[in-house]
C-alpha cells in the first residue's frame, strides 16, 4: 500500500513531509527526555527485526495465497507509541531507499499512513481501551483485530485522498475507495490475528521482558486527542496554502478552470506570481521561429480546442519526435562516457 | 522474489556505493539536496505532460555512466516496485477517453497521455532514489540527513537498523530454512506457526539488543553516534549543485524536446 512518487503532486508531497517531520521531531524529543540509552540500540535492532519479519511469508487460511507482516501495531503494543513510531519511520525510510518502495517524496505520505495512524491515533484511542491492563489473551485478540483493521482502513483511505488531491489519476473517489477499503479490511483481519499471536506469545514466554521495556509505553495516554486534532487542522491549512500557491504558479491549469467557469478565455489581467513568471517567460522564450513555447504555457489563450485543451496535432507530433531524439541523445551520451572511461582505464 | 534473493539484493546495492568515481566522491549533502530538487521538479509537471519529461532522463543516465552503475540491475529493481503505479495509472486510459491528439493518423486519448506521463515520472523518481543510494552509501545519506537537521535519535535509529539488518536477515534466513525443511508443501506455513516464529525472532532480537548495548556501553556509548569522517562542501559539490539547479530550471520552463522535434520536422521538409 505504499504511495508512489509518480502519483503525487509537489504540494501534497511536501505537506505530508512537513507533517511527518514534525511528528518525528516530537517523538524524538519525547523519547530523549524519558528513556535511557539502552532503548536506542533496542529500537534500532527492532527496526531490523520488522524488516526481516516482513520478508517471511505465511499462508493465509482459506485462500492459499501468502501474506506479509506490516508490524506497526505489534511495535506500538510492545514498545509504546513514540518508540514504535520512530522504528516504523526508519523501516519505511530504509524501504524507500533500498527497495524504492514508494520513493523519497512519497516517504512523507507513507510514514503518515503507516506509522502515524497506528502509533498515535489507533493505539491510544482504540487498542488501549479495548485491551485494558490485565492482558487477557482473548481481549488482546479482539483489540488487535479491531485496531489493525482500523489503522489499515485509515491508511488506505489516506492513499485515496492523497492520490485524488494530487490529481494525477483519473479514478473517481467512490470507485477508488471501494477498491482500496475492502482489500485492506481483509489484510487487516489477517494481520490482526498475527499481531495478537505475537503479542500473546511474547507476553506468555517472557512477561518480565515487556515490563522492562514498558517504561515508554505509559506515555501514550498523555497524547491528547485535542492536540492531535489541532496538528491535523494545521496540516490541512498548510496543505491548502501550498496547493493554492502551486496553482498560482501554473497559470495554465488555473486559466483553464476559469475558462470553464466564466466561459471566456482570460481574466482581464493576470497578477501575482503568475504574472511575474509569465512576463519572465515571454522575455526569455528563445528560438521563436521554431515556435518554442514556455512549457508552463501549453494552452493557446482565447481559442478553446473542441475536445480537450492544450494539445493540437502539430505540437504533439513535434513533442514525440523531440522526446525520441532527446532520449536517443541521452543514451548516446551515457554510452559515450562509458566507452571513454573504459579507454582511460586501459 | 525469494528471501535469499532479497538479501543479496540489498547487499549488492550497498556494494555499489564503494565505488571511487566523481559522483561517489561528491558530498552526500549535495547529492541528497540535488536528488530532492530533482524529484520535486519532475513531479511538478501537470498530468498530461510527456515530451518535456524526456530531457530529465539525462540525470539518471549521467549518474549511471559516470558512477559506473550497472544499468540492468537498476532497471530490474525499478520493475519490481512498478505494480502500484501501473495499477493506479492504468485506470486513466479506461476512464479518460477524450481524444488528446492525433499522431501520425492515430488518435491518442488523454488517458493514455496521462498514463505515459505517470510511467515516465515513475521511472525518473525511482531511478533517482536508487542511484542516490548506489552512489552515496546508506550511512553517507544518514550523516547527510543528520547535518541537514534531522533529529539525532532518528538518524542513529536508521544507522542501527542498517547495521543489524544483515545480521537479523541471516538469523531469519536460518529460521525460514528450518521451517521449510520441516514443512511438507503448505503444512506449517500457516498463521499459528508464523506468529510463533515472529515471537521467537522478537525475543532473540531483544536479547541481542541487550548484548549490543552492554558492548557499546563498555566502549563509551552515551546515546550518540559520532562520526570520524568529517566532510566539507568543496568546489566540485557547489559546481554539481549549481549545474543541477540551472539544468532543472531550464528543463522545467523550456520545452526542449518539443523544440528539437520542430527543428527536426523543419529540416525534413
Amino acid at each position: 500500500m505504499h504511495m508512489a512518487d509518480a502519483l503525487l503532486s509537489p504540494a501534497v508531497g511536501t505537506t505530508l513531509w512537513v507533517g511527518t517531520a514534525a511528528v518525528t521531531g516530537y517523538a524524538s524529543k519525547r523519547l530523549k527526555r524519558e528513556i535511557d540509552d539502552r532503548m536506542i540500540p533496542l529500537m534500532g535492532v527492532l527496526g531490523a527485526f520488522i524488516f526481516a519479519a516482513q520478508m517471511v511469508n505465511f499462508t493465509i487460511p482459506g485462500t492459499g495465497s501468502s501474506g506479509h507482516l506490516g508490524g506497526g501495531m505489534i511495535l506500538a503494543v510492545l514498545l509504546g507509541p513514540h518508540a514504535a513510531f520512530l522504528v516504523m519511520a526508519s523501516v519505511l525510510t530504509v524501504q524507500a531507499l533500498f527497495f524504492a518502495d514508494g520513493g523519497l517524496l512519497a516517504l512523507g505520505c507513507n510514514i503518515w499512513n503507516l506509522a502515524v495512524y497506528p502509533c498515535y491515533l489507533v493505539y491510544p484511542y482504540v487498542y488501549r481501551p479495548l485491551a485494558g491492563d490485565i492482558h487477557k489473551p482473548g481481549r488482546v485478540l479482539v483489540a488487535s483485530l479491531v485496531s489493525v483493521a482500523a489503522a489499515l482502513q485509515l491508511g488506505a483511505f489516506s492513499v485515496v485522498v492523497e492520490t485524488l488531491l494530487s490529481g494525477k489519476s483519473e479514478l473517481p473517489f467512490g470507485a477508488f475507495a471501494l477498491m482500496m477499503q475492502p482489500i485492506h479490511l481483509a489484510i487487516g483481519i489477517v494481520e490482526g490475528f498475527v499481531t495478537a499471536g505475537v503479542v500473546n506469545y511474547v507476553r506468555g514466554a517472557r512477561p518480565e521482558l515487556l515490563e522492562s521495556i514498558a517504561v515508554s509505553r505509559l506515555l501514550g495516554a498523555e497524547v491528547s486527542l485535542k492536540r492531535f486534532m489541532i496538528a491535523f487542522a494545521a496540516l490541512t491549512v498548510i496543505a491548502g496554502g501550498a496547493l493554492s500557491w502551486f496553482a498560482s504558479t501554473h497559470p495554465d491549469g488555473l486559466e483553464w478552470s476559469i475558462e470553464k467557469i466564466a466561459g471566456k478565455g482570460e481574466l482581464p489581467q493576470a497578477y501575482g506570481i503568475a504574472a511575474a513568471l509569465k512576463g519572465f517567460q515571454e522575455k526569455t522564450a528563445f528560438l521563436r521561429d521554431y515556435n518554442f513555447k514556455p512549457a508552463g504555457d501549453g494552452l493557446k489563450k482565447g481559442e478553446a480546442p473542441p475536445s480537450w485543451p492544450g494539445i493540437e496535432a502539430g505540437t504533439s507530433a513535434a513533442g514525440i519526435i523531440g522526446a525520441a531524439i532527446v532520449l536517443g541523445m541521452i543514451v548516446l551520451i551515457g554510452m559515450g562516457i562509458r566507452v571513454f572511461r573504459r579507454r582511460q582505464i586501459q | 522474489m525469494t528471501f535469499d534473493e532479497k538479501y543479496f539484493d540489498i547487499g549488492r546495492l550497498d556494494r555499489l556505493s564503494y565505488g571511487e568515481t566523481f559522483v561517489h566522491r561528491l558530498d552526500p549533502r549535495a547529492k541528497v539536496i540535488g536528488t530532492m530538487l530533482f524529484l520535486l521538479t519532475v513531479i511538478s509537471f501537470p498530468k498530461h505532460e510527456v515530451a518535456a519529461l524526456a530531457p530529465f532522463f539525462l540525470y539518471p543516465a549521467l549518474l549511471v555512466a559516470v558512477g559506473e552503475i550497472p544499468v540492468r540491475f537498476i532497471i530490474k529493481k525499478m520493475l519490481l516496485v512498478s505494480p502500484f503505479a501501473i495499477f493506479i495509472g492504468i485506470f486513466n486510459p479506461i476512464l479518460d477517453t477524450r481524444t488528446a491528439a492525433v499522431v501520425f493518423g492515430v488518435a491518442v486519448s488523454a488517458g493514455w497521455v496521462s498514463f505515459l506521463s505517470i510511467l515516465m515520472k515513475f521511472a525518473l523518481t525511482i531511478s533517482a532514489g536508487l542511484l542516490l543510494i548506489a552512489t552515496t552509501s546508506f550511512s553517507g545519506v544518514c550523516h547527510a540527513l543528520r547535518r541537514l537537521g534531522l533529529p539525532a535519535l532518528f538518524v542513529s535509529q536508521l544507522l542501527f537498523l542498517y547495521r543489524y539488518l544483515f545480521v537479523l536477515m541471516e538469523e531469519t534466513m536460518r529460521i525460514i530454512r528450518a521451517r521449510d525443511m520441516r514443512s511438507f508443501g503448505k503444512r506449517g506455513t500457516g498463521l499459528r506457526v508464523f506468529a510463533r516464529l515472529i515471537g521467537i525472532l522478537f525475543l532473540r532480537t531483544v536479547d541481542r539488543a541487550e548484548r549490543i548495548y552492554y558492548a557499546m556501553h563498555s566502549r563509551g556509548f552515551e546515546g550518540d553516534m559520532p562520526t570520524l569522517k568529517g566532510s566539507r562542501i568543496v568546489l566540485p559539490d557547489l559546481a554539481f549543485l549549481s549545474a543541477m539547479v540551472a539544468c532543472l530550471w531550464f528543463f522545467r520552463f523550456f520545452p526542449i524536446a518539443e523544440g528539437i522535434g520542430r527543428m527536426a520536422q523543419g529540416m525534413l521538409r
